[in-house]
């Protein structure tokens, strides 16, 4: 039976190996990382650690931080919504990481968030999402639905006089949510019913026939129509190759999209999409000193001429920036102190104005439209002032009664009702 | 050597290896959990929460794994769905664990849980009724998939549906199921699931006291889920399972109504990873129909297939291993993990086709035989040809 | 066969004979100065909102007519440019043929060699100038325009007819020669007498407009119907003539659906070919068909890749390439790894779900994570419109055609020729096989190697209308298992009948319950089925069945 002993001696010699770890030199600042890398996620995501390497490689050649050198620590949770908990628990725990960059989709950040908060951590989470959330340890730098949706439907109304509305989007909560404030945003703004379709797909959707061919039809009635797509990553292409071959041009029916960034075109042949919008915080064509310095060091050090900068990757830069700040305005890396030195920090963003940061964790944001170029580029239609991010929508009756503010001691906390005048959910 | 003694060596060595199985578990659950909660976390011997809670894991991923193993190993039943079972136990506990939120939500609303606020809806629909009460939802975490296998297993096993085919129409549930959650529609929380939990039976979840228990707790489960298994297979019911799995044909001649048996172990498997998988949801804190994937389905076989099969402790071997090993690789070497997790599959496939376990067994066998002891034969031999 | 080969014929007739599709030409590097007027107006644009500049354009053609026209495509193509310090010089960007940026003086005529862009600001467009100019150019070119130019600007008259644009098609009516021409303007102008019309007018407008498809002959009869309500005879005509269209309009939705389901079909029959064959013929499962799917759409790219200026031909030259790059990886699975594992079917799946994973990760490491782009060549884009409610897109048709064809090729290789009677052969009775002297390693190896290659042939298809990444495959496998079985194994024309049928109950099921529950409802049915008939559709007979 010695064997047997062996392997059980394996079995425990291995549980044992997690256990131990030694004490950790506190000489350096630990910024933890938490992309996936493999699995379906890693396309979007691995542009991001990338994002986060360059920003920890640019501040070490500046000197570190307070006097020490950053240390990236680098994890996979693998597109797997569990290991990212666990994961944040090993950066936390075990690595003792000071602050982490990382999550994209919103499961992995609502699979975090129970984890960061027991444990006093710190996430910048970089990328646009429904909202209706504001964790005392979260920092959203990426827009909320009132720094993207809503300007981009105001301008369809505006400038293309668009009576019709196709909201079609994959059957995941941001688009549930976008789409549920969207629609009381048009009705509001004397939208009949019958003038709006909602339609979701799968994700990973890929034959959009008869989708298309239906939105075809919606939009022959005579009136200006548009489709507000919150389509996610990897349905867009066959959707718009679907488009183009039905031969839907822009100016017959503009898709205005919330999840197409400059990334995601260069998967696709752009020509037949010219015309159709996207709206975010930043495009790589934004004409900025700040930015052509940010492609030029991006394109340097991922060694590629060709790779292309977008939306999350400013937003990851902006909330790096500001932590930095904060750090040496607190004089330290402890989370509370960070925190508290965190709101109304300002920093230049990529589009040439400044992100502050706000007491409900969110940042201002200009909202920019952008129409597709042959190039895979766009074209800046239309750029709005920084907009302040709202954690909880006006347009949905019960979150319009919440609000979030971690800074005035009188609320303090990220769900405060306004009208029974208490704290609900997280962390209160 | 005869048959008989063949026999007789293969249940000592049972008997060696079910005591070795629950000792060690003991042993090692008891360790962690004193030093978790006694020493001071600057002690060398401390042992972290976090590796509390990846311990309760990996005994999660255990059981389940010791229930494909009663069908596959036992029963020459491939079932590539097994994840359908887990994720619908998790779901049990997971919807228990939403309506124990009450109002700390963020909307504050005291019956619905957020998801539902923020959808419009406003009524709790019928599934939900009685999820807030522990023993009503365990009941369900536990009959649903039940009754889904029983269902499944009852119209396929009927109609002799076997192999590959079993295999790919249980995928096809997994796959069916998958879909079905992801859509908000259902009323589980669509992509993100269930998760935000705050307390069980009024323990807090993020206490340290309440993970060593659920740790403690889930150990138990597999050591009972073991020793229960065990004694089936030993049992003249097992016996006729392992008939089955040699060739249904014959049992079936020999007037064995072979389905019914089929049936009552798959039935028996489901709920085992049900359980398994109602341990996780508090363990890790959130349950999302990711957990539906035909992909984690298969990777549950491919641990059992690793461990070695139809020896109940390969499974559980072959979980715990599979699952550190990717703890570490992910941390290790991010980009490369895969490569290092298929060639692994490849390579035991291959060059052991009876896993760690039986190829450690036979090194044990060869030992003992050029020493002259001669006495255990290899219980592999024994199991040869049971695809 | 005869028959499949009849429809092959007519898809590809069509197909060539509408590739001339009206696509709006890019003009090239202009040769003389532009007129000066025009240039005036050009001044107004960079300092105008869009708003504004909607205004300019219109007017622009209105005053300069068929001068405007190339600055106003110049415009269109967003190859306009001006000096940023204000000095109203405007440049034509063109790339000459090495790719290289070229700017044109619009004043002069003449190129400015030492320019660069970064001293310019582009004339910015949107959506709803490019519209604008689009209508303009239309205008000017009802007169002036080649015949399928004349048409095209007409049609996009068709939704905005008040009295200007009445006036404009009455008088381009008198010059016009071409019929279909006629015809279509006769429809414009009953949409405009539907509208603003005398009575006798509107029931003349009727007839004319009954029965056709337009979708603004649609709008037009509806807004007749909503507007005639005081009018009992002519409310009920209007009524009438928009029923007659709407029926058709169904039944060519039915067409439509039915199409999609064929394409639907076509693309999960070229999925699960290969499936069928390794699975069927050899009772392997191989979960790294998926890959083998995604190994066929890389290469695609990467013939792409080497060479870029012949997109179009790279499909077909893809095509074999994917086949024998695909079949090649797969005799070396087959060699490597299934061979070892003879009738253990199970093991098999473990251990090509291991391969599955290291050919994801490989491709990964190789190509990045991030999707590639498989550009589609020119005569796939685009769609055959059999008449305004019905259009089929054309890289569907292909597939489609390309899908039958694939299957045709491997009925033949199973039937006609000697690898395909071994391979029944083996398939059938294995030892007996041996026995009577084939050679079973080299088929198995074959075998594999060609369902492997025909799943390349699939990536090559699936390159034109879905992602190329890593997960590719992935998102094909289920599908493709399902397929097989439900039409039952070692049975190629079950395959062709499940695939399209499983296509088909998708498509018409969609519309009703949306596209997550079809599928979900197409799985179940399927599982139903299977327990009913174990064998699926097609069992194969005799002692093989065992």
């Amino acid at each position: 039976m010695k064997v047997k002993k062996t392997l059980a001696a394996l079995a425990l010699s291995a549980g044992a190996s997690v256990m131990s770890f030694g004490a950790l030199a506190a000489d350096t600042i630990k910024v933890g990382v938490l992309h996936s890398l493999s699995g379906t996620m890693a396309i979007s995501e691995t542009t991001l650690k990338d994002t986060v390497l360059m920003m920890v490689e640019e501040q070490n050649k500046k000197g570190g931080l307070l006097g020490k050198k950053l240390e990236a620590v680098v994890v996979d949770p693998a597109s797997n919504w569990p290991l990212f908990a666990e994961k944040t628990r090993e950066l936390m725990t075990k690595e003792d990481v000071d602050v982490i960059f990382g999550c994209w989709t919103s499961v992995s950040r609502k699979s975090v968030l129970p984890v960061i908060e027991e444990l006093n951590g710190l996430l910048f989470y970089p990328v646009q999402y429904e909202g209706e959330e504001s964790s005392k340890n979260v920092f959203y730098t990426g827009a909320a639905p009132n720094q993207q949706a809503i300007p981009a439907v105001d301008y369809l109304m505006e400038e293309n006089g668009i009576e019709r509305w196709v909201l079609a989007g994959t059957d995941y909560v941001y688009p549930r949510t976008t789409n549920k404030i969207l629609e009381a945003y048009l009705k509001s703004k004397g939208v009949k019913d019958e003038d709006i379709m909602i339609n979701y797909t799968p994700f990973g959707h890929s034959d959009w026939q008869g989708i298309v061919s239906s939105i075809k039809k919606f939009g022959s009635a005579g009136k200006a129509t548009a489709v507000v797509s919150t389509i996610n990553g990897d349905a867009n292409v066959p959707f718009y190759k679907e488009l183009g071959n039905q031969g839907i041009s822009s100016e017959d029916i503009p898709v205005v999209a919330f999840s197409v960034g400059e990334e995601e075109l260069s998967g696709f042949d752009t020509g037949p999409l010219v015309g159709h919008l996207a709206a975010w915080n930043y495009f790589q064509s934004a004409e900025s000193d700040a930015n052509d310095k940010f492609i030029a060091q991006w394109k340097k050090f991922i060694k590629n001429n060709k790779r292309v900068t977008n939306d999350p990757m400013e937003a990851t830069y902006i909330g790096f920036q500001a932590w930095a700040k904060a750090v040496e305005k607190a004089g330290t890396v402890d989370v509370d102190k960070v925190r508290t030195a965190m709101y109304g920090i300002k920093v230049p963003n990529l589009t040439g104005g400044m992100a502050e940061v706000l007491p409900n964790h969110h940042f201002t944001k200009p909202v920019l439209i952008g129409e597709i170029q042959s190039d895979g580029q766009f074209e800046i239609v239309s750029q709005t002032k920084e907009v302040p991010g709202d954690a909880w929508t006006d347009y949905l009756p019960e979150s319009a009664k919440i609000i979030s503010d971690w800074q005035d001691p009188k609320i303090n906390c990220g769900n405060y009702n306004t009208e029974s005048k208490k704290c609900s959910g997280q962390n209160f | 050597m005869n048959a008989f003694s063949r026999i007789l060596a293969n249940v000592q060595l049972r008997r060696q290896s079910t005591s070795l199985v629950v000792g060690v578990l003991f042993v090692v659950t008891l360790y962690a959990s004193v030093c978790n909660l006694l020493l001071s976390p600057d002690s060398m011997f401390y042992v972290s929460t976090y590796t509390i809670t990846l311990m309760g894991k990996y005994l999660c991923y255990a059981l389940l794994a010791l229930s494909v193993d009663v069908v596959w190993g036992y029963c020459g039943v491939l079932s590539l769905g097994h994840g359908a079972f887990f994720a619908l136990g998790g779901y049990g506990m997971g919807m228990y664990l939403m309506r124990q939120i009450g109002d700390r939500g963020v909307y504050g609303n005291p019956e619905l849980p957020d998801f539902m606020v923020f959808l419009n809806w406003d009524t709790l629909p019928w599934y939900w009724f009685g999820m807030d009460q522990f023993w009503f939802a365990m009941l369900m975490a536990m009959l649903v998939p039940g009754l889904l296998a029983f269902t499944f297993g009852w119209l396929a096993f009927r109609s002799r549906v076997t192999g590959v085919y079993l295999s790919i129409m249980t995928q096809a549930l997994t796959f069916a199921l998958m879909l079905a959650f992801f859509r908000n529609e259902m009323g589980f929380g669509g992509n993100n699931g269930l998760t935000d939990f705050k307390d069980l039976l009024g323990f807090d979840l993020q206490s340290d006291n309440t993970r060593v228990t659920l740790f403690v707790l889930t150990a138990t489960f597999l050591a009972l889920a073991f020793l229960v298994s065990r004694f089936i297979m030993d049992s003249r019911f097992g016996r006729v399972i392992l008939a089955i799995r040699d060739s249904e044909a014959r049992a079936r001649f020999v007037g064995y109504r072979t389905e019914s048996y089929k049936v009552w172990l798959f039935v028996y498997s489901a709920v085992l990873a049900a359980i398994a998988g109602a341990m996780y949801v508090p363990q890790v804190g959130i349950i999302n129909p990711g957990e539906f994937s035909p992909i984690n389905s298969i990777e549950m076989v491919v641990w059992v297939a690793v461990g070695g099969r139809g020896t109940l402790y390969g499974a559980i071997v072959g979980a715990l291993l599979v699952n550190y090993a990717k703890t570490r690789f992910t941390a290790i070497m991010p980009d490369g993990w895969l490569f290092a997790l298929g060639a692994l599959f490849v390579w035991v496939t291959i060059f052991l086709p009876q896993g760690l376990v039986g190829y450690f067994e036979k090194l044990l066998a060869k030992f003992k035989n050029s020493n002259g002891g001669g006495g255990a034969a290899s219980p592999a031999g024994a199991k040869e040809a049971s695809s | 066969m005869r028959q499949i080969s009849a429809i092959l014929a007519v898809i590809i007739a069509l197909a060539i004979s509408c590739t001339a599709w009206a696509a709006d030409e890019v003009p090239a590097a202009i040769d003389a100065p532009i007129d000066a007027a025009v240039y005036e107006k050009l001044v107004l644009l960079t300092e105008a909102s869009f708003r504004e500049k909607v205004g300019i354009v219109e007017e622009m053609a209105d005053s300069s007519g068929q001068q405007a026209v190339l600055a106003l495509q110049i415009l269109l193509n967003s190859q306009l440019y001006h000096d940023e310090e204000g000095n109203q010089e405007f440049y034509q960007l063109v790339q000459d043929s090495a790719g290289k940026d070229q700017l044109y003086n619009l004043k002069t005529g003449r190129l400015a060699p030492d320019l660069s862009l970064k001293q310019l600001d582009k004339v910015r467009t949107n959506n709803r100038l490019r519209k604008a100019i689009k209508q303009s150019i239309a205008k000017i070119r009802l007169f002036k325009g080649s015949e399928p130019e004349r048409l095209a600007a007409l049609q996009s008259m068709l939704g905005d007819m008040d009295a200007d644009n009445a006036k404009l098609v009455t008088t381009a009516m008198s010059t016009e020669a071409s019929e279909s021409i006629q015809e279509l303007m006769q429809v414009a102008m009953a949409i405009y007498r539907a509208g603003a019309g005398a009575e006798e007018e509107k029931f003349a407008a009727i007839k004319t407009l009954q029965g056709r498809l337009e979708p603004e002959v649609r709008a037009a009869l509806t807004g007749l119907v909503e507007s005639s309500k005081g009018n009992k005879v002519l409310h009920a005509a209007a009524l009438k003539a928009l029923q007659t269209t709407e029926e058709k309009v169904e039944f060519y939705g039915f067409v439509e659906k039915l199409f999609f389901g064929l394409s639907l079909g076509s693309v999960l029959l070229l999925a699960a070919i290969g499936l069928a064959i390794t699975f069927g013929v050899m009772g392997v499962i191989n979960m790294a068909h998926g890959e083998m799917i995604m190994l066929g759409a890389y290469t695609t790219y990467v013939i792409q890749l080497l060479m870029p200026n012949h997109i179009g031909y790279s499909i077909v030259v893809a095509i074999p390439a994917a086949f024998v790059v695909s079949g090649l990886v797969g005799i070396a699975i087959q060699q490597g790894i299934i061979r070892f594992l003879e009738g253990r079917p199970l093991e098999t799946l473990l251990a090509t779900f291991g391969l599955s994973l290291i050919l994801q990760q490989a491709v990964r490491s190789i190509f990045s994570p991030l999707n590639r782009q498989v550009s589609s060549p020119e005569w796939m884009s685009g769609a055959l419109e059999i008449n305004p409610v019905l259009a089929l897109t054309f890289n569907r048709l292909y597939i489609l055609a390309f899908s039958l064809l694939v299957f045709a090729v491997l009925m033949y290789v199973f039937k006609k020729t000697n690898l395909g009677l071994n391979v029944r052969a083996v398939s059938q009775n294995r030892d007996m096989a041996r026995a009577m002297g084939v050679k079973t390693q080299r088929v198995d190896a074959l075998t594999f190697g060609l369902g492997s290659g025909v799943a390349g042939v699939a990536g090559v298809a699936l390159s034109q209308l879905t992602n190329v990444g890593p997960n590719l495959g992935q998102s094909y496998i289920i599908d493709s298992f399902m397929v097989v079985v439900f039409g039952g194994v070692g049975n190629l024309l079950g395959t062709l009948v499940g695939s399209f049928s499983l296509g088909i109950a998708n498509k018409f099921l969609e519309p009703l319950t949306g596209a997550v529950l079809a599928k979900i409802l197409v799985l179940v049915f399927i599982i139903l089925f299977i327990q009913k008939r174990p064998k699926g559709l097609f069992p194969q007979k005799g002692r093989a069945a065992e």
